[in-house]
């Protein structure tokens, strides 16, 4: 593992460079790099040499079955694991090496949406939503109501602010961790089985807000999934504002292109292509996976 | 079998070396979550002056029970104030109260930060920008070390007067006897060593809870394994301690 602040290697030439603030704020700029990243815990091996590149303002929907390696990576990218080889780029810097205390800057840049929520219990939605700038930061306390107020409309749960998270149902939970990720205006956010155990018409709903937060706020999203119709829900629609109304429509071929999938299978990417590639692909085990 | 049990032991003895230098690492340096000590100290304080004070009369009283009995034999009822109180100080106050604190305390924060474990809320909090060790692990440290002395203060106090109730009305000993007998016995060496005792208990306990609580998995059974786990290494843990300090202060103190 190299210095966290060294730059990528030379023939990755698409790796971020040099100020990376700045960087990401151009379309297409590559703000997540995984260059032959190796895991395993024990003798059971989770990934093997994974390699890919995830630009601003596109998608990346990784696929597989259970057990497949996709959570692992969401938590590789977050700091939360260590890869046992390979290096991890997000935004310019080196983050495999990392320390904790470094992880936190770099997080800053990341929000996460986990498997079923993970709400803090004994806070309210509002506290939850807000936490990491009532905890984390030094704005004015008026200022940060004002931000859950806005999130919380957001994502369409701005009357349930006070009530605690055990009294929601399974989707309103996810909408609320949706808000807590998005509250601190990330440019990166990641969701991990967002939909999974949701019945189809919740899902849509959260499928809904993954594309608003992607298209309106020009976040770049990694989606771990395997909800087949979500993904390519995802993938092939786009959030537009129409005389003050967000409205979702079916997006164009240029806007599906933004979206990737890669599909794991023992730790290996066994495809990777747009949502037209997947469908078309004759691959038994794709085939088997879309069926 | 044996490589396997003693690899894992040195791993938790690791981890929990670990995560003791993070504990007071975060006690020294910022960010500090005050709001998150004050609910500590109410919570390991307040929260436990109940079963402190239930244990503390009633240990008192039967100390002062089983004992008057005794001494009846010799013709020293009397000498009850004086038994009670350096049982008390010394050794039961401090030890009572640490063991009630761990079965109350250790056990609860065993379960809560094991569930935050499983459900991935401690991952959520790291991803969030927030260190659990501080958030989390600091305020209730702290709070153990400096809420247990306070509850085995009011442990020996409510213990004295459970022995006086006793010696009084069971005992018929006067009044004046039993709280005279109690003062004469005690020297400042007995009260530092009741009072030092607690700081090292309450950091043994919770500590402990949040270790096993930090290294929850496998779910809610997970959650049940590390609350038991808690309770039984923190119970032998404050006994250990209450040792090898004993042993400390006796070659300090006397």
């Amino acid at each position: 593992m190299g210095t966290p602040a060294a730059q990528p290697p030379s023939r990755n030439a698409s790796a971020p460079r040099g100020d990376a603030d700045t960087a990401v704020l151009e379309p297409d700029v590559p703000v997540i790099v995984f260059e032959g990243v190796d895991l395993a815990f024990d003798d059971k091996v989770i990934l093997r040499n994974l390699s890919f590149t995830i630009r601003q303002g596109h998608t990346k929907i990784f696929l597989g079955a259970s057990g497949a390696g996709k959570s692992t990576i969401l938590k590789l990218i977050l700091g939360l694991l260590k890869p046992d080889a390979g290096a991890i780029w997000v935004k310019g810097q080196r983050v495999d090496g990392m320390s904790e205390v470094e992880m936190m800057k770099i997080r800053h840049d990341l929000g996460m949406v986990f498997q079923e929520g993970a709400l803090f219990d004994s806070l309210t939605v509002r506290e939850n939503v807000g936490y990491k700038l009532y905890e984390e930061t030094d704005l004015p306390l008026d200022q940060v109501h004002a931000r859950v107020e806005e999130v919380l409309g957001f994502v369409g749960l701005g009357e349930h602010i006070d009530k605690a998270p055990s009294a929601l149902s399974g989707g309103q939970r996810r909408r609320v961790a949706i808000a807590r990720a998005m509250t601190a205006k990330p440019p990166i956010l990641l969701y991990d089985e967002p939909t999974t155990g949701l019945d189809p018409i919740t899902s849509v709903t959260v499928d809904a807000e993954i594309v608003k937060l992607r298209d309106l706020e020009n976040v770049s999203t990694i989606m771990v999934t395997h909800q087949l119709r979500d993904a390519f829900y995802v993938a092939e629609h786009t959030a537009i504002r129409e005389n003050g109304e967000v409205r979702l429509v079916p997006a164009d071929a240029a806007k599906v292109a933004e979206t990737e999938f890669i599909m794991l299978r023992d730790g290996e990417i066994a495809f990777e292509g747009d949502a037209h590639e997947l469908r078309a692909s004759s691959d038994p085990y794709l085939k088997a996976f879309l069926s | 079998m044996i490589y396997d049990w003693v690899k894992q032991a040195l791993l938790e003895v690791q981890e929990y070396a670990k995560l003791c230098i993070a504990v007071f690492r975060g006690m020294v340096t910022r960010p500090f979550y005050f709001r998150d000590v004050i609910e500590q100290f109410d919570a390991i304080g307040l929260g436990s002056l109940t079963v402190v004070i239930l244990t503390g009369g009633f240990t008192g009283a039967v100390l002062a029970l089983q004992s008057g009995f005794t001494l009846d034999t010799f013709g020293a009822r009397t000498a009850v104030g004086r038994l009670v109180s350096a049982s008390m100080v010394k050794e039961l106050g401090p030890v009572l109260t640490a063991l009630m604190v761990c079965g109350r305390v250790g056990s609860g924060i065993a379960a809560e930060l094991g569930s935050m474990m499983v459900t991935d809320q401690i991952n959520a909090l790291r991803a969030l920008g927030t260190d659990p060790i501080r958030k989390l692990a600091v305020p209730r440290v702290l709070a153990g070390i400096l809420m247990v002395p306070i509850l085995t203060i009011v442990s020996n106090c409510v213990g004295m007067v459970g022995a006086w109730f006793i010696t009084v009305w069971q005992l018929r000993v006067a009044s004046s006897v039993y709280w005279n007998s109690v003062v004469d016995s005690l020297y400042m060496a007995d009260v530092w060593m009741g009072l030092i005792k607690p700081f090292f208990l309450g950091f043994a306990i919770v500590s402990i809870g949040c270790h096993v609580g930090l290294r929850t998995s496998g779910g809610t059974q997970g959650v049940g394994r590390a609350t038991t786990n808690a309770v039984v290494a923190g119970s032998v843990a404050v006994l250990v301690v209450d040792f090898f300090v004993t042993k400390i202060l006796f070659s300090v103190l006397y």
